[in-house]
């Protein structure tokens, strides 16, 4: 069937590591998006045309562009260009957080509008500082609107850092090519025993996670 | 008697539309006022300029003899003294109902949580919700949300009670419930403005009615000789027009 590659020599270890690649280069990006996501979300209410017109944008942008083409830009485009030497790590960080904090923003948006006026005014009414009114009754109502929705973005940024091995850095598939090709004579089968369990580990890493998020969800629903 | 409220020529635009015209009133502790009028001639307006929920552009809103003034730094501690409850349920919906009643007294008041608690376990008794205090307002009706919105305002002991319209948007069968809630506060001597088209509930509760109409009182008096006999012909049309619904 292909498995016993799994067993020679470090094999698994090395797999395990490229899935480790990948796990840090999205948690660093969702981070960061989810800070920087907070802050522009809350800007794009603004009534600031210019403001919105170009968080609009730059959202719009983010979204039709697929995200290989962000990564070839920030990694050969700015080395080349732009004469800045980026690791495919730092490249593949900054395209991921530049998509995420547009997605998050929009969410941070999409839950901050959808809380009726009528929660600030009878937050105010109690006597409520504008403080308090935030700390005490919006911003819980939106962080539990934004986590699971947030959730849902970790996962999809983790099945997306398969194409950061198209920059060259080593993660989970790529190991497994490299598997595959160093024992192509030993061990024909070895394609499917390491693609399955590839698909293995994504499972293993995302159905919990995707579970959370909907159990999240349905605790919190309104 | 001194009056508590003292609301003196308030006006209020928008952009062109005069909401309030250069209006007055006094309330008086303990007193329950009751103000009808046809819709958007500026209830809800009022009763949000008192707390300050509104900018005025003229005029001023007095509570205890000091002036409500919406730039002052201390309005939360004012709005502390004016409890509001609103037409649409406006519970916390991520906080049971418990949670809902002692947050701004523990918040903003600094109270006890575990007197705060107590507090509010006897006024869910009293309006006979003590067995919801764990559920949230997704979990409750209309009217048992709008009960549970009443006590939250009561927990923070306010000198004055504003309620705009709090059984419009209810089931008919919630009304009385909520209804029979705010007449009982009346008994115990709340002092409290009612915005309201429920004209019997009306006749029970004020001591005063006060009709409105473009943005001016237009007549107010006891109940009994305010629906009985009105003097103005705008009055008459309006108290007309719910004869025969
Ligand atoms: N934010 C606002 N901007 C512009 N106009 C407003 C605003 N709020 C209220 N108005 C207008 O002010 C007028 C008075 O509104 P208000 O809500 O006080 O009426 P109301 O007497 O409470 O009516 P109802 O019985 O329907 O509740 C209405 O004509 C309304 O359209
Ligand atoms: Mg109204």
């Amino acid at each position: 069937m292909g498995f016993e590659v799994l067993l020679k020599g470090n094999n698994l270890a090395r797999l395990l590591g490229g899935l480790g690649v990948a796990l840090k280069i999205s948690l660093l990006s969702v981070c960061i998006s989810l800070i920087l996501g907070t802050v522009l979300g809350s800007l794009m209410n603004d009534r600031h045309p210019l403001i919105k017109g170009v968080l609009r944008g730059y959202l719009e942008i983010v979204r039709i562009m697929p995200q290989l083409v962000l990564l070839f830009l920030a990694y050969f485009g700015t080395t080349r260009v732009l004469g800045i030497n980026i690791s495919a790590q730092t490249a593949s960080i900054l395209v991921f957080s530049f998509w995420g904090t547009a997605e998050m923003s929009d969410l941070v948006r999409g839950a901050l509008s959808g809380i009726p006026p009528i929660q600030y005014e009878s937050s105010m009414a109690l006597g409520f500082s504008d403080f308090q009114t935030l700390v005490h009754i919006i911003i819980p109502q939106i962080v539990r609107r934004m986590i699971p929705l947030s959730i849902n973005l970790i996962t999809r940024m983790i099945k997306t850092t398969s194409l950061i091995m198209m920059i060259g850095i080593v993660e989970v598939l790529k190991v497994g090519q490299q598997i595959i090709e160093a024992n192509r004579k030993s061990d024909p089968n070895a394609a499917f025993g390491i693609y399955f369990t590839v698909f293995i580990l994504y499972f293993a890493v995302c159905w919990p996670i995707s579970k959370l998020s909907r159990y999240l969800e349905k605790k919190w629903e309104a | 008697m001194e009056a508590i409220l003292d609301i003196r020529g308030i006006r209020k635009n928008y952009e062109d539309l005069v909401v309030l015209d250069h209006l007055d009133m006094q309330v008086k502790s303990g007193e329950v006022v009751v103000i009808v009028g046809p819709s958007g001639c500026g209830k809800s307006t009022l009763l949000r300029c008192i707390n300050a929920l509104e900018r005025i552009d003229d005029g001023e809103v007095v509570l205890d003899g000091k002036v409500i003034n919406p730039q002052d730094k201390q309005l939360s501690k004012v709005r502390e003294k004016i409890g509001m409850v609103f037409q649409s349920y406006e519970l916390f919906p991520h906080k049971t109902v418990l949670q809902n009643l002692v947050l701004a007294p523990v918040i903003v008041k600094k109270m006890d949580r575990k007197e705060a608690e107590k507090e509010a376990l006897r006024l869910l008794e009293r309006v006979g919700l003590l067995s919801k205090q764990n559920n949230y307002p997704r979990q409750l009706s209309g009217g048992q949300k709008q009960r549970v919105a009443i006590v939250r305002a009561l927990m923070m002991n306010p000198e004055i009670l504003l309620l705009d319209e709090i059984t419009a948007a209810l089931d008919p069968e919630m009304v009385r419930e909520v209804l029979e809630v705010v007449l009982d506060l009346a008994k115990e001597g709340r002092t409290m403005i009612i915005v309201t088209h429920e004209l019997s509930f009306a006749k029970a509760v004020a001591d005063r009615v006060v009709f409105i109409d473009g943005g001016r009182i237009i007549e107010e008096g006891e109940p009994g000789d305010f629906f009985e006999h009105p003097k103005t012909e705008r009055l008459k049309k309006f108290l007309h027009s719910f004869a025969y619904e």
